[in-house]
């Protein structure tokens, strides 16, 4: 095998998890997350960058003993090495900053039941090379994590009033609360969803036409 | 046997391999694990620190330094780790002199959403809390987080009476929130119209940590005086 055409499957590897499978807006997985952190970008980026650490070093050390786990015990071992991953950027993120581990709360714990995960680990790092695991799980980490900026800054905008905590329009400025509250995560999430329907439903008119 | 086709049969599972596999795997993740708490333990010391202190220097502005202690029936102890049963945790403000400036507790209550922690300052002698810090709350943004912005409602804790009985045993009055508009005592905290709840986990708060912390402080408060400037 040459390695043109392993580059460029990997180029789609990548692609696959930002864009045509986006585990948010696409796939609709890890919805306990990104409903409820994003309240802020922050807390959205911060989440985001978490989960793809977990995604990319579970699924990496996943296809490097893909050969050694029995079947039997595949589940029990994911979920030890994914918990794992997710105790560890517990304490790093706890390291670096106690206002994200405060603000991201239990949901930092949760990312040992996020589905994406398992999901990859069950998927494709059981099967591919670890390279190839590492290449899809970054893909999907960084899909979920525009999926959830996506998300967390329309919502810190509207509800807010403030991109990154700077304020965009002054004192004048009425918060539309509801937007960082629950019900503000279903409604920026369907529009999210329904732009890109739309966008799908464009393109499908372009290639009939 | 060279006659004989070989027929293809599922190897058994071996039993072993599993309990070999998840023993190899749980001890890798263990090492990793403990390695990573070793690594980051002491930058979160120091992060949980900055922001402790940082919260007290809010409450305290003339705090030069702040000592944490332990407050316990055995009496005053510098404090380490986490407090023991029984123990209250408090820290403890000295001016640039070394003079005992102020007390400052954290006291938690569940409130909306989730719990809602304060920290108080506490003078001697006033025998009153002068002003809070909200350290940890969820509640719903626009109303149950007034209480970190609403000035009526921190007006309420300029001097707010936490006195004790004179058998030094209880607070002579609980500290009680009340509904909007109806507070008569130095001892009641007017509630945010809207935001009652919130408010009550407030008030719960402070008074179930002063009426641990204050009749096991008080007795050895004069040790805590002298110790300015020690550290």
């Amino acid at each position: 095998m040459s390695s043109q055409p392993l580059q460029a499957s990997n180029m789609e590897q990548l692609l696959e998890g930002i864009w045509k499978q986006n585990p948010v807006f696409v796939m609709a997985l890890g919805m306990c997350p990104a409903l409820a952190v994003t309240v802020s970008a922050f807390n959205a980026l911060g989440m985001g960058l978490a989960t793809t650490f977990v995604l990319i070093c579970s699924c990496t050390l996943i296809s490097m003993l893909r050969r050694f786990i029995p079947r039997e015990v595949r589940i029990a071992t994911y979920i030890v090495i994914i918990a794992t991953f997710v105790t560890l950027v517990d304490y790093l993120i706890q390291a670096v900053s106690l206002a994200l581990y405060e603000a991201l709360g239990a949901f930092i714990q949760l990312i040992v039941v996020n589905c994406i995960i398992l999901g990859r680990a069950e998927a494709h790092a059981a099967k591919n090379p670890p390279f190839s695991a590492m290449v899809n799980a970054l893909g999907m980490g960084i899909g979920f994590t525009i999926g959830l900026f996506a998300l967390g800054s329309v919502r810190e905008i509207l509800g807010a009033g403030k991109l990154f905590g700077i304020s965009l329009f002054g004192d004048q400025f009425q918060p539309w609360v509801v937007m960082v509250l629950p019900p503000g995560g279903f409604f920026v999430l369907g529009l999210w969803l329904l732009f890109f329907a739309w966008l799908a439903k464009r393109k499908e008119a372009q290639h009939g036409a | 046997m060279s006659g004989v086709q070989p027929i293809h049969v599922v190897p058994p599972v071996n039993s072993l391999r599993m309990v070999r596999t998840l023993m190899l795997v749980t001890a890798l993740c263990g090492g990793l694990i403990v390695a990573v708490w070793q690594w980051t333990q002491p930058a979160i010391a120091a992060n949980k620190k900055v922001v402790l202190e940082r919260s007290v220097r809010a409450l305290i502005p003339n705090a030069a330094e702040i000592v944490e202690y332990d407050a316990s029936s055995q009496g005053i102890m510098p404090a380490k780790g986490d407090p023991a049963a029984g123990a209250v945790r408090f820290y403890a403000a000295y001016d640039k002199d070394g003079k005992l400036e102020a007390i400052a507790a954290e006291g938690a209550a569940r409130g909306y959403s989730d719990t809602v922690r304060v920290l108080y300052g506490y003078r001697h002698a006033c025998e009153c809390i002068f002003g809070i810090q909200v350290t940890q709350m969820r509640e719903t943004p626009g109303i149950g987080d007034k209480i970190i912005t609403d000035p009526a409602f921190l007006k309420n804790f300029e001097r707010l009476d936490v006195s004790l009985t004179p058998d030094m045993k209880s607070l002579f009055n609980t500290v009680k929130t009340v509904k909007h508009g109806s507070k008569q005592f130095g001892w009641e905290i007017d509630a945010i119209a809207g935001a009652t709840i919130t408010s009550k986990a407030v008030g719960r708060g402070i008074n179930d940590s002063a009426q641990r912390l204050l009749p096991l402080l008080l007795p050895h408060l004069e040790a805590v005086k002298q110790n300015g400037g020690m550290q």
